[in-house]
C-alpha cells in the first residue's frame, strides 16, 4: 500500500494569527516552539479539562466583549426557540455580521436552560434562518462552536436531529458571503460541525474538536467509559492535531493559564483572529469563495490505495 | 453475492465486537419471527423473510445484483483502502481491524460505487455495507461517495445511494467527522449542475451518515424498519433516561414526522428507483 494523499497541510501551518497585542510575542514564539511537538497525552487530557472548564468563557462572554449593537434573534419561525444556540445581528469592526453560537449555561438553572450547549433540531433550523438572512443582507458569517454534541433525545430524534444537521451544512456550503467558524470550547461531533462548515475555521489553543466524546469513544471501544483518557490520546482532539490534519485553519492563542483566566485578553485574541481571517476572504467573488470553500473540504481525508 | 478470493460467505457467523452484546442468534434466524433459513431461501427472497416481512440485512454487492440490470454494474475506485492517519489503537489496532474487515467482507472499505443501469436507466450507484466495521464512514467512502458524484455530474445522470451504517468512524478521529461537509459539498456541486439525488436508508443509517448525504437526497426513501436515527436508542436511554417509544427512530416513526417521502418494500425498491430515474432523467 502506499499513501496516495499525505497529510500535506503539515508544512503549511499557519498558527497563532491575531498576534497583535504587545508584550505577547516572547510568549508566542514559546508557543510556537512548542507546537511543533507533538501534544502528548497528558497535554491532549488538559485540553479536554481547560475546553470544559466551568469558568470558561461561552459564547455570550464573547458576544458582549467583541460585538457592539448586539440584538439577539430567536426561534425558528416554526416550532420552537432553542436557547442551546443563540443567532444575532451585531458590529465587528463597523459593519453588521450575523452571529451564531451554541451557548452553555453557567449556574444549574441555566444550564438546564441551556441544556448544557446541546440543541435542538430547532436549534440548528434557528441558525440556517440566521444563515439565509445573512445571505439575503450580505452579512458575513461568524460562528461559535461549544457543544458536548446535538442533544440526544426523543424529540430531538422526532424533530429530526440528522436531517437538520445535514441542511445546516449543506446551507452554510452554500452562503455567498464570507464565513468565519471559531471552535471556542467543545466541538463535539455533528452537533459542532453543523455550524462550522465555513472558509476560515479558527480554534482556541485549547478547545477540542472531535468526532465523538472521549467518554462516548471510551464506552465503545473500551468498553469502560472510564477510559477517557486513553481515547483522547487515541483520537486526538487537541488543536495542534485539528492544524495539523488541516481541518482548522488557525490557531487563536489564549492567555497563560486558559481562556477562563482572563476574558478580557481572550475576547481581544480571538477578535483579532476572527479580524485577520476575513481579511483573507473577504474580497472574494460570492462564486470563487464557494468554490474555494468546497474545495478546502474536498481535500479532507487520508487515503491509501492497492493499486 | 459473486465470487471472490478471500470471501467469506454470511453464514460463517462473525464476531463482532461493535455488536449489541444482546442474543447470539444465528445471522439467518429471523427476529421478527424466529423462523430459520438457510442461505440460499434468504437470498431467494432478497433478505426479507416470507413469514414476517422482516427485511435482514443485505451486503453491498448482493444489493447492487438486487437492483441493477444484470452486467450492467462498473465498479469503480475499488483500489481505495483507509490510511491510518492517526495510527489509531484502542485495545486492537485500527490496522489489524481494516485487514480483518477486508478478510471478512472481501470489500475495499464500507461502500461499494460505480455505473450501473436499472430497468434500462442509467444511474451512478454508492452502496454501502454495514458488515464493513459497522458501515462506519472515514475518508474512503467520503473519497468514494465524492467520486460517485463527481462521476455523476460528469455523465449527466442521477446518483443512487443506499446508506446502511453506524457513523463516522471513530478510528479516523476528526477527519472521518470531516467527511460530513465533504459528501455535502459534493451534493452541493452535484445539484448546481443541475444532478439529481435518491437516498433509500437501510437498517439502519444512524449518526454521521444520517446526518450528511443520507438526508440530502432529492427523494429519500427507506426500507420498512430501518433505524434511522442520529443517536442510536441506547445513547438516548443512557443519556436522558427517556422511555423510548417503541418505533424510536424508526422509519415508520420518521415517514410520520416529515422526514422521508416514503417506505418501500425491498421487493418494489428496483421498481421504484425506476420509477425515479424516468421522472429524473434529463433529456
Amino acid at each position: 500500500m502506499r499513501l496516495r494523499e499525505r497529510l500535506s497541510k503539515l508544512g503549511g501551518m499557519k498558527l497563532l494569527r491575531g498576534t497583535k497585542l504587545s508584550g505577547e510575542l516572547a510568549r508566542l514564539q514559546d508557543q510556537l516552539d512548542h507546537l511543533r511537538a507533538d501534544p502528548t497525552a497528558e497535554e491532549i487530557w488538559q485540553s479536554v479539562e481547560l475546553a470544559r472548564h466551568v469558568d470558561r468563557p461561552y459564547t455570550l462572554d464573547y458576544v458582549e466583549r467583541i460585538f457592539d449593537d448586539f440584538f439577539e434573534l430567536h426561534g425558528d419561525r416554526g416550532r420552537a426557540d432553542d436557547p442551546a444556540l443563540v443567532t444575532g445581528l451585531g458590529k465587528l469592526d463597523g459593519r453588521t455580521i450575523v452571529l451564531i453560537g451554541h451557548q452553555k449555561g453557567r449556574d444549574i438553572k441555566e444550564r438546564a436552560t441551556r441544556n448544557f450547549g446541546m440543541a435542538y433540531p430547532e436549534g440548528y433550523r434557528k441558525a440556517m434562518r440566521a444563515m439565509a438572512l445573512a445571505a439575503r443582507h450580505g452579512f458575513p458569517l461568524v460562528t461559535m462552536v461549544d457543544t458536548p454534541g446535538a442533544y440526544p433525545g426523543v424529540a430531538a430524534e422526532q424533530h429530526g436531529q440528522g436531517g437538520a444537521i445535514a441542511r445546516s451544512q449543506a446551507a452554510m456550503v452554500r452562503l455567498p458571503v464570507p464565513t468565519v467558524a471559531c471552535v471556542i470550547g467543545e466541538g463535539g461531533s455533528g452537533g459542532a460541525v453543523a455550524i462550522a462548515v465555513a472558509d476560515r475555521v479558527l480554534m482556541q489553543e485549547n478547545a477540542i474538536y472531535s468526532v465523538i466524546s472521549p467518554e462516548g469513544c471510551a464506552a465503545i471501544l473500551w468498553r469502560d467509559a472510564g477510559e477517557a483518557r486513553k481515547a483522547a490520546a487515541a483520537f486526538k482532539p487537541d488543536a495542534v492535531h485539528c492544524v495539523e490534519l488541516g481541518v482548522v485553519d488557525a490557531i487563536v492563542a489564549e492567555p497563560e493559564g486558559g481562556a477562563h483566566a482572563d476574558l478580557d485578553a481572550a475576547a481581544e485574541l480571538l477578535e483579532q483572529g476572527i479580524l485577520a481571517a476575513f481579511e483573507e476572504i473577504d474580497d472574494l467573488e460570492p462564486d470563487e469563495r464557494r468554490r474555494q470553500r468546497r474545495e478546502k473540504y474536498r481535500m479532507m481525508g487520508v487515503l491509501a490505495s492497492t493499486a | 453475492m459473486s465470487s471472490g478470493q478471500g470471501r467469506v460467505d454470511v453464514e460463517v457467523e462473525s464476531k463482532r465486537p461493535d455488536e449489541p452484546a444482546d442474543g447470539k442468534a444465528h445471522p439467518n434466524s429471523c427476529p421478527g419471527c424466529g423462523s430459520h433459513y438457510r442461505d440460499d431461501e434468504l437470498k431467494e427472497t432478497l433478505r426479507v423473510c416470507p413469514q414476517c416481512g422482516h427485511h435482514f440485512r443485505v451486503g453491498a454487492r448482493e444489493r447492487i445484483e438486487q437492483l441493477v440490470d444484470i452486467g450492467s454494474f462498473v465498479e469503480e475506485d475499488a483500489d481505495l483502502r483507509s490510511a491510518d492517519p492517526l495510527q489509531f489503537f484502542d485495545l486492537r489496532p485500527y490496522a489489524e481491524r481494516l485487514v480483518e474487515a477486508e478478510m471478512e467482507t472481501g470489500l475495499g472499505d464500507a461502500i461499494v460505487c460505480g455505473a450501473g443501469e436499472i430497468e434500462g436507466d442509467a444511474c451512478e450507484l454508492a452502496i454501502m455495507d454495514f458488515a464493513f466495521m459497522g458501515g462506519s464512514m472515514g475518508s474512503v467512502v467520503g473519497e468514494k461517495f465524492v467520486r460517485s458524484c463527481e462521476r455523476a455530474t460528469e455523465a449527466c445522470v442521477p446518483l443512487v445511494s443506499v446508506s446502511a451504517s453506524g457513523g463516522a468512524r471513530m478510528q479516523e478521529g476528526i477527519l472521518a467527522l470531516m467527511q460530513l461537509p465533504k459528501t455535502i459539498c459534493a451534493i452541493d456541486e452535484l445539484h448546481e449542475s443541475g444532478g439529481s439525488m435518491i437516498s433509500v436508508l437501510t437498517h439502519p443509517t444512524t449518526g454521521g451518515v444520517l446526518a450528511s448525504f443520507a438526508s440530502l437526497g432529492d427523494v429519500v426513501l427507506a426500507e420498512p424498519g430501518a433505524l434511522m436515527s442520529f443517536a442510536g436508542p441506547r445513547v438516548v436511554s443512557q443519556t436522558t433516561r427517556e422511555k423510548l417509544p417503541d418505533d424510536f427512530g424508526l422509519a415508520e416513526s420518521n415517514l410520520r414526522y416529515g422526514h422521508l417521502d416514503a417506505i418501500v418494500p425491498r421487493s418494489d425498491l428496483r421498481g421504484t428507483l425506476a420509477q425515479l430515474l424516468r421522472l429524473f432523467a434529463r433529456t
